[in-house]
């Protein structure tokens, strides 16, 4: 095997509920700001995506009717990456860029699961009754707004991204081995440039639903992921995020300069069955990465939900010099989509030359003033999949 | 001794243990009995009523049952048979410890009807809304679907029942994702990262909204009666393709690896190539151009010609614009060769196994190697002269192969294509 290429981040796209592009979301985060909706689907508790124009990344309205929210967001965000890389319309490099995207699934037609339940409820329920609604009653397209690897069909559609297409799934995990693996790519020489990525709506009843069956929803009052003890859950937030990633000769030779270098992706599946397993885990994950010192900088995806909160919180605690970061607090919990904002705001934060302030009352998010050299990411998924990566500034 | 290296310096990724599920029945040797008989597994839906869907049939497997039954336990069920056959034949690693990584290709996940109208009935009112599902959905009473119902669930129990290494990875690139799982698992190899890989492919989605939305895309073949001879490819009157159940599992491992262990080798996996087609969510390009490069690049990974290839396991969904496109797309790569290659499709017996057919696939195809026979292409009464492929019409043909391209095309401009070979080059 020939020597690893170093991972350069060039490009980075994010959506959420602060707004859209790097400079938006320095501010809101400098500002502390937090965008919630505790009313729409009160008691639960989500963060809205902030208004945003889909023409400007998405031209094509026909483009947009084909998709469902999740994929409109992923697709803007993945327009912004390509933006950021400087590679958006370049159809030599397009042509060729390999995508390893997260993704869950589409909405469903709220209107017409809830018209079958209440016929069902009223006892019209002949055999073929799901049937004829399903026939008549969805529309012919909505599969494909469904389906997980539309999204990136569609960002190959949309920014003829045409290389290689790859849809990871599996909640929170799926993002992490995305990155992983585009990593590994790169660094052996199979790839030179890849998009990474996913996209979550985070204002979906069906999803509601879903995470509520495991009690996972925060619900009431919202409160910052550290301060969840007593009430835990996750508040769920609409983001998307894309990062291009390109080996460092790749870079130089279009002359781009990087936000940061992805030197380590590592993940694990923990035994969540034992008691501490996440605790272990990461700590097993910590040595793999390659940190320098003590006191560095660590972003981190939390959830809010218990317990993983607090055993990721026990390994934190074994780290205490770190500034941490927990993303969950400011953008709610975008599944899939953690990850990647994670990533992204530890190259964005190496790049602006500090991290971005603690927002947290509780006093676990240290205040942090040295310009950051390394940037440890971490998830925890809500209910498996750990993972771990370290951004670091290009020498 | 230096390890055995592809014509690119590269580890040789060869295949020492398969397993395989569809409906035509359990394991390599039920399958390849029938498939070489020319017998169809498709039959006429009756896990669930039919009344008022335009297509009827299926190639569900009704002889595994999963209580109570989703499509998503099913899956999960057919991946474990299947990686449990491919692990005895490959030997590898202890019971509950395999040595390497998980590559999953899985359909997408949500919550089913059944589920879904269980807890509409927990409400207990005639007339509610989504908040009052809400208002019912927590508390622990239905705890067991969110686990079920989460993407990473199969893998996940995969991991835990066979324990692979790492975090095991499910993937979805429409029909193209059992292809993937075996791209992902020899691109490993190859980098070093693992010496074995495990990659399994499963679909268990014979379910009512499943076949709802593919017939409202028009994709579904309607010719119901009999339901054996629905799946037509490269037939003039075939009108769509026909939904089918299975799975697939390959214990893929370096060449040295497995030499090192005298592990069996069934074959080896030459080449993968990928290519996205941006021109349309389900239609190919009409130029062809994505798909001859997918065949292209996956020729050129194996680093071999065309002239090499003596058989290609088709795609052959037996949708009027896919058998067409890859009767296209081969001409313009092999030339006048694409009509002397003998070419087949697996679906116009087993149906369209869709996330698990480039593992199902592929399979055959190294089956195909072993007995040096080529399973035919069944219901081929009425070719297509716009496609003049070297049909095997029928019956299953002798034939000497040494190389198998199999193809895999799907919604999302989702291509790739695989070599297989019996020998390492």
């Amino acid at each position: 095997m020939s020597e690893r290429k170093e991972v350069w981040i060039t490009g980075i796209g994010i959506v959420s509920s602060l707004g859209e592009g790097l400079d938006a979301h320095w501010d809101a985060l400098n500002a502390k700001r937090i965008n919630v909706d505790d009313k729409r689907f009160a008691p639960y508790i989500v963060h809205p995506l902030a208004p945003v124009s889909f023409d400007a990344q998405i031209p094509k309205k026909g483009d947009q009717r084909q998709m469902e929210a999740w994929q409109r967001i992923g697709t803007y965000a993945a327009g912004l990456a390509l933006d950021s890389a400087g590679v958006k319309g370049n159809q030599e490099i397009l042509s060729r860029m390999d995508m390893v995207i997260a993704a869950g699934g589409g909405e469903r037609d709220i209107a017409v699961d809830m018209a079958i339940l209440n016929a069902d409820a009223q006892g019209n329920s002949s055999p073929g009754f799901l049937n004829e609604r399903l026939m008549n009653d969805l529309r012919p397209t909505l599969f494909l707004a469904q389906l997980s690897n539309l999204l990136a069909g569609n960002i190959a559609i949309v920014h003829g991204v045409c290389g290689t297409s790859r849809t990871f799934m599996g909640e929170e995990a799926a993002s992490i081995d995305a990155a992983r693996i585009a990593l590994a790519r790169i660094e052996a020489g199979q790839s030179d440039i890849a998009l990474i990525g996913a996209a979550h709506n985070g204002e979906r009843p069906d999803l509601l639903i879903l995470y509520e069956f495991g009690d996972f929803n925060l619900t009431d009052k919202f409160a910052p992921v550290w301060a969840r003890e007593n009430n835990s859950g996750f508040a769920m937030g609409s983001a998307g995020v894309f990062l291009v990633m390109e080996s460092r000769e790749h870079a130089e030779a279009r002359g781009v300069k990087p936000y940061a270098k992805l030197t380590k992706v590592v993940a694990d599946l923990a035994q969540r069955k034992q008691l501490g397993a996440v605790t272990k885990s990461l700590e097993s994950l910590w040595p793999k990465l390659g940190i320098l010192t003590d006191n560095g900088n660590l972003i981190t995806g939390a959830t809010g939900v218990e317990p993983v909160t607090s055993e990721e919180k026990a390994f934190l605690r074994q780290h205490p010099g770190f500034a941490v970061r927990a993303t969950g607090t400011t953008f709610g919990h975008t599944l899939e989509t953690q990850f990647p904002l994670g990533l992204a705001l530890a190259a964005l934060s190496i790049s602006r030359g500090a991290l971005f302030p603690p927002n947290d009352p509780t006093g676990f998010e240290l205040e942090k003033s040295e310009p950051p050299t390394q940037i440890v990411v971490v998830g925890a998924g809500h209910w498996q999949g750990e993972g771990m990566a370290l951004v670091e500034a290009v020498k | 001794m230096t390890a055995p290296r592809d014509k690119h310096g590269r580890p040789i990724v060869v295949v020492t243990g398969m397993g395989i599920v569809t409906s035509l029945g359990a394991g390599k040797k039920d399958n390849w009995t029938k498939l070489t008989a020319g017998e169809s597994g498709i039959k006429t839906v009756t896990r669930f009523p039919i009344d008022g869907l335009k297509s009827t049939m299926a190639g569900a497997i009704d002889f595994v049952t999963v209580e109570p039954f989703s499509s998503t336990s099913l899956s999960e069920r057919l991946a474990v048979m299947a990686t449990e056959e491919a692990l005895e034949q490959a030997g590898i690693g202890s019971k509950g410890d395999f040595p390497g990584p998980l590559f999953l290709a899985v359909a997408p996940v949500e919550t089913e009807w059944p589920q879904r109208l269980e807890v509409g009935r927990a409400v207990g009112k005639k007339e509610f809304d989504y908040f009052d599902l809400l208002r019912v959905s927590g508390g622990g009473k239905f705890a067991e679907y969110h686990h079920r119902f989460m993407f990473g669930s199969v893998a996940s129990h995969l991991a835990e029942t066979f324990g692979t290494k790492g975090s095991p990875i499910s993937l979805s690139t429409a029909c193209a994702s059992g292809a993937t799982s075996i791209q992902l698992g020899v691109e490993a190899i190859r980098r070093g990262d693992a010496d074995a890989a495990l990659c399994v492919a499963a679909e268990g989605t014979v379910n009512p909204e499943a076949m709802v939305r593919f017939s409202l895309l028009s994709a579904l073949s309607t010719q119901n009666a009999p339901p054996q001879a629905a799946s037509k490819p490269f037939s003039k009157n075939r009108d769509g393709f026909v939904m089918a159940e299975g799975a697939g599992a390959l214990v893929l491992e370096s060449y040295e690896a497995a030499m090192a262990r005298g592990a069996p080798i069934l074959g080896v996996v030459a080449g993968c190539g990928e290519l996205t087609d941006s021109f349309h969510r389900t239609r190919s390009s009409p130029d062809g151009k994505p798909i001859i490069g997918c065949v292209r690049k996956t020729l050129a990974d194996a680093g071999m010609t065309p002239e090499q290839i003596d058989h290609i396991n088709a795609h052959g969904t037996a949708t009027p614009e896919n058998d067409k496109m890859e009767y296209l797309a081969t001409a313009a790569v092999f030339g006048e060769r694409a009509r002397q290659i003998p070419v087949s499709s697996n679906k116009s017996m087993v149906g369209h196994t869709i996330s698990a057919a480039g593992a199902v696939e592929a399979i055959f195809s190294l089956l195909t190697l072993e007995h040096q026979r080529i399973p035919p292409t069944i219901n081929y009464d009425i070719p297509d002269p716009a496609i003049p492929f070297d049909v095997v019409a029928n019956k299953a043909r002798d034939a000497r192969v040494t190389a198998v391209m199999s193809n895999s095309f799907g919604f999302g401009g989702q291509n790739a294509s695989l070599i297989l070979t019996r020998e390492p080059a």
